[in-house]
């Protein structure tokens, strides 16, 4: 099976950790993963804010990149969830018939990580160790969005010496929203409040999601407030094997 | 959609949403209030929902008799016209907010009265029903407990089914204290604000009017089309008094609520209890069909609302908005709405709903703020009885204000040419590799530890609350070029 990683540019620029964890992963599991240069963005962005025909190009520059494999892993449920879902939307809307065809084609190709390892590769123990005590916060597009259900979970409790803890009021969204986070700062930031509050509950020293950019407005409150709690990427935790908690 | 059509249907003056969100969340009292009420249903909701095996059979099942409906509405509606007329009611249609007040008033004054009692309905709020008839000289009294007090309080609803949600007991009891006595009989001395108290203090006040009035206006939560039969579904039985005692019967309803059969009720009337009050069953549900002899109000009319919902319906996205059936489970799970409460949406329909149905019927560029007051969370979409995809017309509208903002300015804005300047990066590799070079450079610039605090300017909306890790010298693109040099890939 070709397997090749969509990074997502967030991840690409900011979180690059978050992709060599994936590979590291997919290759303790056996597999090889390629990484197609050609890939950028796949416009969640620009399609949540409204921009539309802005996006168009990057769908199509999508559908170009990813033709060629079997499928498609992202550690980046909302970014799964934009390819899967509003790619056949725009190409709909905006794009001829060449790329509707190709877009309905590749979409359903694209996994988001947890979906890939318990779905389609059918693995929930990947051989990991991270002895810290860790809550997980499913984001709204892991949760309501591609259904992630307990896959994540079912991953984390089989990482050796991990102690994960509940989040209370888990399935209340961060706040962060995108560019909501920049519209509606004061409500963005009320949520944040309650969502640290929770994780701050747990005793937790590491708040894992499947979503990096969510991770990047919790990570970003708890650190303002000198908590001590970091923010990791489920990804990097099931690449773990040395327990070192970041 | 004539001018003024939906004119009521927004607060004239009110500013944007995130403006009138920043009075909401300054005020601890009210978001304590909101918490402590919209947690409370969200648990009674998911108990009675979740104890039904067959709860998303229930709702596809309304989601679909709602979809076809909408689609075959004119057919619908004249069936309605035709049943109704032979039940012995009269049929108007109204076009417009105007001609709904117009079409009312005149039915009152030809019965002479100078008061009407009204039943809790958000149809006469869209139209501003109220404010109509005072300038003819009529009163309106709302028998509602929650609308009673938003009335005395002259004040806002803030929540489609609990208007009051926003006010405590104390508030509740100084309200009723100050202002019965103007408006009827008044509070009782020694009033404490015990719920039994306030409820006694309510009903008395009301009871008066009940006995005494001649002409009731009502909505309606829907009307079969085969029978004509209308229905009200309510909690307090001061519904039932309007619907029966006074002699002439008012009820004023969006085209939307029309129901193809009697049978239908079995589905609705399992969606709506249990998602609006979290309870199996309402405690009053009034059905009628025309007029009686001899039996309740001897005159029923029915005024047909449009108002903006034909133009809804016109758009195969944004139609979904129509199959509504008010029960407010989308507000009492919603995370914005729980922070900022229903007067911020600056509309008689509050919260997510709101974000999609106020645009639809004013036009997106008099609401442009609404689409964009969600984090497209989804779990109204969860919670909603007739699987409206809220988030799907959130971002369909987003889209439309965009448009709208391209079609009036000649040069785009910040936030466009920022969008344009990111499709340029982001549409190419190299360049989206040259942009994170820079990124890089710039984040140590202005980091202090690897992590970025405040900064001034636009970013400040983001940095105010929330450090920002410094972006790493290498992007992953680059570690992989640098480690896969000869891969199949590079
Ligand atoms: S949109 Fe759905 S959940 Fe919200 S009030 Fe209407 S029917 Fe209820």
């Amino acid at each position: 099976m070709r397997i090749a990683l969509f990074i997502t540019c967030f991840n690409d620029t900011m979180f690059p950790e978050t992709g060599k964890a994936v590979v590291t992963v997919l290759e303790r599991l056996g597999h090889t993963v390629e990484f197609p240069l050609a890939q950028t963005c796949c416009g969640q962005m620009h399609f949540n804010t409204g921009y539309r025909p802005e996006a168009l190009p990057l769908v199509r520059g999508f559908a170009k990149a990813f033709a060629d494999y079997d499928a498609i892993v992202t550690p980046s449920a909302s970014c799964a969830g934009m390819v899967r879902e509003n790619h056949p939307l725009l190409a709909q809307q905006y794009g001829d018939a060449a790329l509707r065809a190709a877009v309905a084609e590749g979409a359903p190709r694209v996994h988001e990580f947890t979906e890939l390892l318990v779905d389609v590769l059918g693995v929930t123990d990947v051989g990991a160790y991270f002895p810290h005590r860790v809550t997980y916060h499913p984001t709204c597009h892991s949760l309501r969005g591609l259904r992630l259900g307990d896959k994540p979970l079912a991953l984390l409790r089989a990482v050796r010496g991990i102690d994960l803890v509940e989040l209370p009021a888990v399935d209340s969204c961060c706040g962060f929203g995108g560019t909501f986070a920049l519209k509606n700062a004061e409500i963005s930031t009320a949520m944040l409040g309650d969502k640290m509050r929770n994780v701050v509950s747990t005793g937790a020293d590491v708040v894992c999601a499947a979503d990096n950019s969510c991770l990047m407005h919790i990570g970003g409150g708890l650190s303002r407030l000198r908590t001590g709690i970091g923010t990791l990427h489920l990804a990097e935790i099931l690449a773990s094997t040395q327990g070192d908690a970041r | 959609m004539s001018p003024d059509s939906g004119t009521n249907v927004v607060w004239l003056g009110s500013p944007g949403f995130p403006e009138a969100a920043h009075t909401a969340l300054g005020d601890p009292q009210l978001r304590r209030n909101l918490r402590k009420a919209t947690t409370t249903i969200r648990d009674k909701r998911l108990a009675v929902t979740g104890e039904l095996d067959d709860w998303e059979q229930l709702r596809e099942a309304g989601a679909a008799t709602k979809r076809h409906t909408l689609r075959h509405l004119d057919r619908y509606l004249l069936r309605l016209e035709d049943s109704v007329t032979k039940a012995g009611g009269v049929v108007h249609w109204a076009a417009d907010a105007a001609g709904a007040n117009r079409i009312v008033t005149e039915l009152v004054r030809a019965t002479s009265a100078h008061e009407v009692v009204k039943v809790k309905s958000m149809a006469t709020q869209e139209i501003g029903l109220n404010e109509a008839l005072e300038q003819a000289g009529i009163r309106a009294y709302e028998t509602d407990l929650a609308e009673l007090i938003v009335q005395l309080g002259d004040d806002r609803p803030s929540h489609i089914l609990v208007p009051a949600i926003h006010r405590n007991r104390a508030e509740i009891r100084e309200i009723f204290q100050r202002e019965m006595g103007a408006w009827g009989r008044p509070a009782p001395d020694g009033l404490t604000d015990e719920p039994r108290a306030l409820a006694e203090a309510a009903r008395l006040h009301l009871r008066d009017k009940f006995l005494r009035a001649k002409v009731a206006v009502s909505g309606a939560n829907f009307a079969i089309a085969e029978t004509g039969t209308v229905g009200v579904v309510e909690s307090e039985g001061n519904g039932r008094m309007c619907l029966t005692l006074p002699e002439t019967l008012i009820t004023v309803m969006g085209i939307e609520k029309v129901l193809p059969l009697w049978q239908d009720l079995e589905v609705f009337l399992q969606l709506l209890p249990r998602s609006s009050t979290g309870e199996r069953m309402n405690p009053y549900t009034s059905t009628w069909r025309g007029v009686t002899p001899g039996d309740g109000p001897q005159a029923f009319h029915l005024v047909l609302l449009d108002n903006g919902r034909t133009a809804t319906l016109a758009d195969t996205v944004g139609r979904q908005a129509l199959a509504c059936i008010r029960c407010s489970a989308c507000l009492n799970v919603c995370p914005v709405y729980e922070r900022t409460g229903g007067h911020a949406y600056g509309s008689v329909y509050p919260g997510p709903i709101g974000a999609i149905l106020t645009p639809q019927l004013v036009g997106v560029e008099h609401a442009a703020t609404l689409p964009f007051a969600s984090t497209l969370c989804g779990a109204c979409y969860d919670a909603c009885p007739v699987k409206i995809n809220i988030p799907e017309v959130l971002t369909h509208l987003r889209a439309e204000v965009v448009e709208a903002k391209r079609a009036k300015r000649r040069v785009p804005g910040a936030e466009a040419l920022a969008m344009k300047a990111a499709t340029a990066v982001l549409a190419s590799p190299r360049r989206l590799s040259v942009a994170q070079k820079a990124a890089a450079l710039g984040g140590r610039l202005v980091s202090c530890k690897d992590v970025i605090g405040p900064l001034p300017g636009p970013l400040h909306a983001w940095t105010d609350a929330r450090d920002t890790p410094a972006p790493p010298t290498e992007s992953f693109r680059a570690w992989w070029q640098r480690t896969h040099p000869t891969g199949a890939d590079s």
